[in-house]
């Protein structure tokens, strides 16, 4: 078959190269494509639906939800209670912080600061920071929830521990200061990726350049702002972008704080799956979901463009 | 400017020995090449200097001061890096300009001085490039700039020209050395380029494996080569070297090998003293000493013809002796020769080097 088609297209030359015939990379793909369909794109379509019915899991709309159009957006973005603790405007609010505190100040700002200062350290301390930072980002997510539980505890946690043997005294880190704990919690979680993104990026630049600057006299924070930084600035916005998708769409705190104390680490991704999953109100969740997808899809075309730019 | 000093530095790269116990100085306004074959130690021992690279052992001086353990930025030197290393991000003036940059001098302070440099340079049109923008010549010359916009002590160069097209090379090459004449700069320069050494430097340290050979003027270094790697290393072709039998009695001493004849030499005390170890010696001569000649007049090497190159100004014959190696001879006239197969190369006296069984040099008599 590859035969013929050469014949027939001499000028398509790439076809020299194809692994597989079209039939067999056909049937390669069906199993993934269907896959896709049934568990990615036809819930897409039928969330855009749901978000304009009343469904719900108990009831009478639970067997015949009525249209409503756009009344489960209306109620979402009602002026009246938007921003009080537990409805969509302040869960948005506290995940537009969230992203901004552990994701564009924590995470990449970390994860600079360790890509930076382990260019120059003896390889071993290299090896072992990265082995410890990477440690955070692979274990799975239930594992790291648990850990960081029994680490916060106010009884027996190993972090009161800690303080009491210096001296210090206890707190209740998980009722007094929740939102921190998550803030803090993904910062230590995700740093790994910018380092390492910021790591690679480093260490992609010509070690003369350094060496040039070393010899005109420079120290190493004018390396850094006048070589280190520019030259990695097209990595920065990549990393940016990606992690702030991430932090926004993160469902891991709940594991640490349930969402409260009082709806107060209540994120989007918490107070969607709070009203679909907790409430039963599935047209308002899937009304939530949608404003998600929206916000994501927005970051993703951004994302596009740029990576588009940079290989023009 | 300032004098730099080696005293017994060593530098080890795991069980790599880089560079072994070697001491040189380089006097204030002197332009030293490090030449040698890759992997012989003349980088790391220019990184040294740079303070890009710590010694294992031993002392670098600077302008007298025992620099080994200061930073790069403490010892006031330029330098002049293989890849440039300019920075992509930052237009001309801005590169050139940095070494001011970090020292604090205002915009308009460096942007002048930067211009000052780059019309010397005759870069001064391009300021507003990218690097990106400009031709490798004009790269060169930029990275030069960079190096020359601030007043240092000593001068390095890492091969600077080895990145350059051969025209471009001896554009290059003649402005740096019109420059070490007008500024007379201290520097020291690494290359593998035996003409290069010879064109720009006042002295040459030729190395091997870690180790300096012979320490001395270039035009020392063509005449009187230390050893057989370095007359093999200067001059181009290198100096072609024969093994020859000797046999002394009566104040004489005859060398022989097939295919060569060789008036007797008169026997001196170097000569009887590096028979001691055996009775092969190496008999070099230069390819621009050797002449066509009658077979079987005396002082000739004769064997068959190998290759016959015209050059242009020169031609370059090389005959095949009998054991198989090869000697070449670099015969001046503009016009192609015409050769029989059967070649013979004539030498005066005068241009004989004698090497000993372990390949140093045999004084000649009166050195």
């Amino acid at each position: 078959m590859t035969t013929t088609q050469i014949e027939t297209k001499p000028k398509r030359k790439v076809r020299n190269f194809a692994l597989l015939s079209n039939k067999a990379g056909a049937a390669f793909l069906t199993p993934a494509g269907l896959l896709v369909s049934v568990f990615v794109i036809v819930p897409f379509f039928w969330v855009i639906f749901v978000s304009f019915t009343n469904r719900t899991l108990l009831g009478k709309t639970a067997l015949n939800p009525e249209f409503v159009g756009l009344a489960n957006y209306f109620t979402l973005f009602d002026p009246s209670n938007f921003l009080q603790r537990g409805q969509f405007g302040f869960s948005l609010i506290l995940t537009t912080q969230f992203v901004l505190a552990s994701a564009l100040f924590g995470q990449a700002l970390l994860g600079l600061l360790l890509a930076w200062l382990i260019q120059t350290v003896p390889p071993w301390v290299k090896r072992i920071t990265e082995t410890f930072v990477i440690a955070a980002w692979i274990l799975p997510e239930v594992v790291i929830g648990f850990a960081w539980f029994a680490f916060l505890d106010r009884d027996q946690g190993t972090l009161n521990a800690m303080l009491t043997s210096v001296g210090l005294p206890k707190g209740d880190f998980l009722l007094e200061q929740p939102f921190w704990v998550i803030v803090v919690f993904n910062t230590w979680r995700g740093a790994a990726f910018s380092m390492m993104l910021f790591g690679s990026a480093f260490s992609s630049i010509p070690p003369s350049y350094f060496q040039a600057a070393d010899v005109a006299g420079a120290s190493s924070w004018q390396k850094f702002r006048d070589i280190g930084l520019p030259l990695i600035r097209g990595h920065i916005v990549t990393d940016l972008i990606l992690i702030t998708m991430w932090t926004f769409n993160t469902f891991t705190p709940f594991l640490l704080t349930n969402g409260g104390p009082s709806y107060r680490t209540e994120l989007v991704s918490i107070y969607n799956y709070r009203v679909a999953f907790n409430d039963f109100q599935f047209g308002k969740g899937a009304a939530v979901g949608v404003i998600m997808m929206l916000i994501n899809l927005a970051f993703a075309l951004v994302y596009l463009s740029l990576g588009r730019k940079k290989k023009g | 400017m300032a004098s730099v000093e080696f005293r017994n530095v060593t530098k080890t790269f795991g069980s790599f020995n880089a560079v072994s116990d070697v001491s040189f100085s380089i006097g204030d306004g002197e332009f030293v090449c490090l030449l040698g074959p890759s992997g012989c130690g003349k980088t790391t021992s220019l990184r040294m200097i740079a303070g890009l690279e710590t010694p294992t052992a031993g002392q670098v001086l600077i302008g007298g001061d025992d620099v080994t353990h200061y930073h790069p930025k403490d010892r006031q030197i330029s330098m002049v890096f293989q890849d440039y290393a300019l920075y992509p991000h930052m237009n001309l003036a801005d590169n050139i300009a940095y070494p001011l940059k970090v020292r604090g001098k205002s915009v308009t302070e460096r942007h002048g001085r930067a211009r000052e440099v780059a019309d010397v340079l005759k870069i001064g049109h391009l300021l507003d490039r990218l690097p990106s923008q400009i031709s490798g010549g004009q790269q060169q010359r930029t990275s030069l700039a960079r190096a020359l916009v601030y007043p240092s002590q000593v001068y390095l160069f890492d091969e600077p020209l080895s990145n350059l097209d051969a025209k471009l090379r001896l554009e290059a090459r003649g402005f740096l050395n019109h420059l070490q004449r007008d500024m007379g700069m201290t520097a020291v320069y690494v290359t593998h380029d035996q003409a290069e050494a010879m064109a720009l430097a006042t002295r040459i340290a030729v190395m091997d494996q870690g180790q300096i050979v012979q320490y001395a003027s270039p035009i020392e270094i063509y005449r009187r080569p230390a050893t057989t790697f370095v007359a093999n290393f200067v001059g181009n072709p290198p100096m072609n070297l024969v093994p020859v039998d000797a046999v002394h009695g009566d104040g004489q001493l005859q060398l022989s090998a097939i295919g060569i004849t060789l008036d007797g030499l008169t026997m001196s005390s170097a000569i009887s003293a590096a028979l001691g170890g055996g009775k092969t010696l190496t008999l070099g001569v230069r390819p621009e000493h050797l002449a066509i000649a009658e077979p079987g007049a005396p002082n000739t090497i004769s064997g068959q013809l190998f290759a016959n190159e015209n050059m242009g100004p020169e031609s370059l014959v090389t005959i095949e002796r009998p054991d198989g190696s090869r000697v070449t001879a670099r015969i001046f006239t503009d016009d192609h020769i015409a050769l029989n197969d059967a070649v013979t190369l004539g030498f005066s006296r005068e241009h004989v080097h004698l090497f000993d069984g372990v390949g140093n040099r045999i004084p000649a008599d009166g050195e």
